[in-house]
């Protein structure tokens, strides 16, 4: 063998390594420090969720959905106990659908917070990510005192909501979306303003429009590729066309544009829950539904705009008390296609960017 | 007050009067071994309080409380840390290149006690005064490339690997916009003694004369010891710990204290060159110089904790494209001032 000869090199990152978001593990070819290949593996998470629905009730179930985007709880719950509402035929009351709305959105502005916390440490923003986090801590506080529970919320039920907020929450959330505008200028100031964090972001990981439509990506990593797609507005579910929000939009598609459009959003989902307070009205929040839920024969498909891309649930019945069949269509697993080809050649801390970017939850993908 | 400020001078005097001749061999040889002890100590205090510094600059920035539980308001945590890592089993990798996976944490801590010993810490106060000073102290920082790259290859571990190579490119691009800019003051005192330089400081410190060198190597020192945005090599998020992947206990500790160490010296150096050294009113000279060389490690710390990591293109570039043009100009106008000067002054 000759001296001088160049080898590529393969490397293992993951499960276990800083920077991969829980068990995500993928095989980089290197030449020096250029990508030259990446090989996704995934299913250290795997739990079986979708088998173990078949074993359990349909109320037993909706912890366990709580388990698969862990940092957006309440939408998973959302999801699931629609989908069982749409196959049953039930009217929820008012005031459940907009306490859902308003802890959707809740969800989405900690999930987009632990995203932006989650790349600024991925590209060594340490102070980024505790100003993130120290903010998200006052929507768990919400969730504590509404549901008992900061991560793993399981606040809805089929049929409405697990409970009331106490009259504490209120001021609480009055007070932490007075504060949001003071927030998303610090994390600009510390994170998104800076020349370097710019510079390792923009430009970066560019995924075209039509890549991003053949990939059927989805969520804020569609919208910053210039796709304007957003469950909520083409097929509103719950209450969202009653509320005056947009969906924010930017044409970058790079690195920069999927971390920044979570700003956007975070603002809309602010304009949306002070809709929601101005709105709700008094009333009971579950509404009759039989002990046993025993949905008829049939099966049912059902979609909603997950913080992270579109969650969807697809439940076949067989008319017993559990369901024959459970899948989920969880949105950073479609998403993460991207990854393999869009970060072929770059360099391989640009690629922990790019993943970043995706944010995905393992818990989610693997499920 | 002059006897607070010659302090440790009247203590090497006294050391040296026990002897019966206190210029003899026996003499030197003494005075060589306490300040070699001196420099070490230096050192390990240096790290045991910058650890810890680090650590509440830290909590300050990003709003926490930093350690806070051992000792009064958290003060004793890095010796518990350091007694922590004596007590760990010292790992060496199957496939380790053995010798030079020992050899390079020995490396790196001693390259800090090299650099330090020709610090001037006050009047008549440098350890070894070397009429080749700032030579020898950027020679001997360079060395410091060489024990990462050891550490990477030695270590068998692709990660470590890759940090080394990191460290090759980075070090060896920033060492010279470093040199460059500590040009113009050689050029302004004509020569490469600190305590000359230092004693030309006396009217007006060279920051004042020489910004543009001070930014220049205020930043190619932030990348020369490897911080962040200049902490590719041991970036934990891309090669997890870089070089020190595979090291444990002490040899880690090792590190450490090399880091550290490091850090401090690029910081003395910068207080003794353009800083004006141990010159100020009232206060001893060695407060004022140690002084100096905390507001340099305290930006150094209050820079890593605001910025992210710079990338790795952008990093060549800057050294490249940027900070080298700068400090050959930087150079080009020291030349252009100073032979105004003498044109002016009729030397």
């Amino acid at each position: 063998m000759s001296i001088d000869k160049t080898e590529e090199l393969v490397l293992n990152m993951g499960p276990q390594h800083p920077s991969m978001h829980g068990l995500f593990r993928m095989i980089v070819h290197l030449e020096g420090e250029t990508v030259t290949e990446i090989e996704p593996k995934i299913g250290y998470l795997h739990r079986g969720i979708e088998k173990l629905a078949e074993s359990r009730t349909y109320t037993q179930f909706i912890p366990y959905t709580d388990r698969l985007d862990y940092l957006a709880s309440p939408h998973n719950n959302w999801a699931y106990v629609q989908t069982v509402e749409k196959l049953m035929g039930v009217e929820i009351p008012e005031r459940a659908e907009y306490l859902r709305v308003i802890f959707g959105e809740l969800a989405r502005i900690a999930s987009h917070q632990v995203m932006i916390a989650s790349t600024a440490l991925d590209i060594a923003g340490w102070t980024a990510w505790g100003y993130a986090f120290r903010d998200r801590e006052r929507i768990l506080d919400m969730y504590e005192m509404t549901a008992g529970s900061r991560l793993t919320v399981n606040c809805m039920r089929i049929g409405g909501m697990s409970a009331e907020p106490p009259a504490e929450f209120w001021p609480a959330l009055e007070s932490f979306l007075d504060d949001t505008p003071e927030m998303l200028e610090e994390y600009y100031g510390i994170f998104f303003g800076n020349e370097i964090a710019q510079g390792r972001l923009k430009n970066v990981g560019i995924m075209p429009k039509e890549l991003a439509e053949n990939l059927s990506i989805t969520g804020p990593v569609l919208r910053a590729s210039g796709v304007q797609y957003d469950v909520r507005k083409a097929y509103p579910y719950s209450i969202y066309d009653r509320f005056d929000f947009d969906v924010p939009v930017r044409y970058g598609c790079d690195s920069y544009d999927r971390t920044i459009i979570r700003m956007d959003e975070i603002k809309e989902s602010v304009k949306i829950i002070r809709q929601a307070i101005r709105d709700i009205p008094e009333g009971p929040i579950m509404a009759k539904v039989p002990k046993v839920i025993k949905p008829p024969v049939g099966e049912v498909y059902h979609r909603v705009e997950n913080p992270k891309g579109e969650l969807g649930f697809y439940i076949v019945s067989d008319g017993s008390t559990k369901p024959a069949r459970v899948r989920i269509r969880p949105g950073t697993f479609v998403n993460l296609q991207m990854l393999p080809i869009v970060a072929k050649g770059w360099k391989i801390q640009d690629v922990v960017a790019i993943f970043a970017t995706l944010d995905a939850v393992l818990g989610e993908v693997d499920k | 007050m002059q006897t607070l400020n010659n302090l440790f001078l009247i203590i090497a005097h006294f050391i040296r009067s026990l002897f019966a001749d206190p210029q003899s061999v026996w003499a030197n040889l003494t005075m060589d071994v306490i300040n070699f002890i001196i420099v070490v100590v230096i050192i390990v205090l240096a790290a045991l309080i910058l650890i810890l510094l680090e650590r509440k600059v830290a909590g300050w920035t990003s709003m926490r409380t930093g350690p806070n539980r051992l000792g009064p308001r958290g003060w004793f945590q890095t010796i518990a840390d350091a007694l922590k890592l004596m007590g760990k089993e010292d790992v060496t990798p199957a496939g380790a290149d053995k010798i030079i996976f020992k050899i390079a944490p020995m490396i790196i801590f001693s390259l800090p006690m090299m650099t330090l010993a020709v610090i001037p810490y006050g009047n008549h106060m440098a350890p070894i005064d070397l009429d080749l000073g700032i030579f020898y102290f950027l020679a001997v920082s360079a060395i410091s490339t060489l024990a990462f790259l050891m550490a990477g290859w030695g270590s068998n571990n692709k990660y470590s690997l890759l940090g080394g190579m990191r460290a090759v490119a980075q070090m060896i691009s920033y060492e010279i916009p470093l040199l460059f800019s500590l040009l113009g003051v050689i050029m302004i005192t004509q020569s490469f003694n600190l305590g000359d330089i230092v004693k030309a400081q006396h009217t007006i410190p060279f920051i004042v004369l020489q910004p543009l060198a001070f930014v220049i190597y205020i930043i190619a020192g932030i990348a020369e010891v490897n911080r962040a945005p200049f902490d590719l090599v041991e970036a934990d998020q891309e090669v997890v710990a870089g070089p020190f992947t595979e090291y444990t206990g002490l040899r880690w500790g090792l590190f450490f204290l090399g880091e550290y160490g490091n850090m401090t010296a690029v910081s003395a150096l910068a207080a003794t060159v353009f800083l004006g050294g141990w010159q100020g009113p009232f206060l001893p000279g060695w407060v004022w110089f140690w002084m100096k060389v905390g507001v340099i490690i305290f930006f150094m710390m209050w820079v890593r904790w605001t910025f992210p990591r710079i990338r790795v293109d952008h990093l060549m570039h800057l050294a490249w494209k940027v900070l080298l043009p700068l400090s050959i100009l930087n150079i080009f106008l020291t030349g252009l001032g100073i032979f105004i000067y003498r044109l002016v002054m009729g030397g």
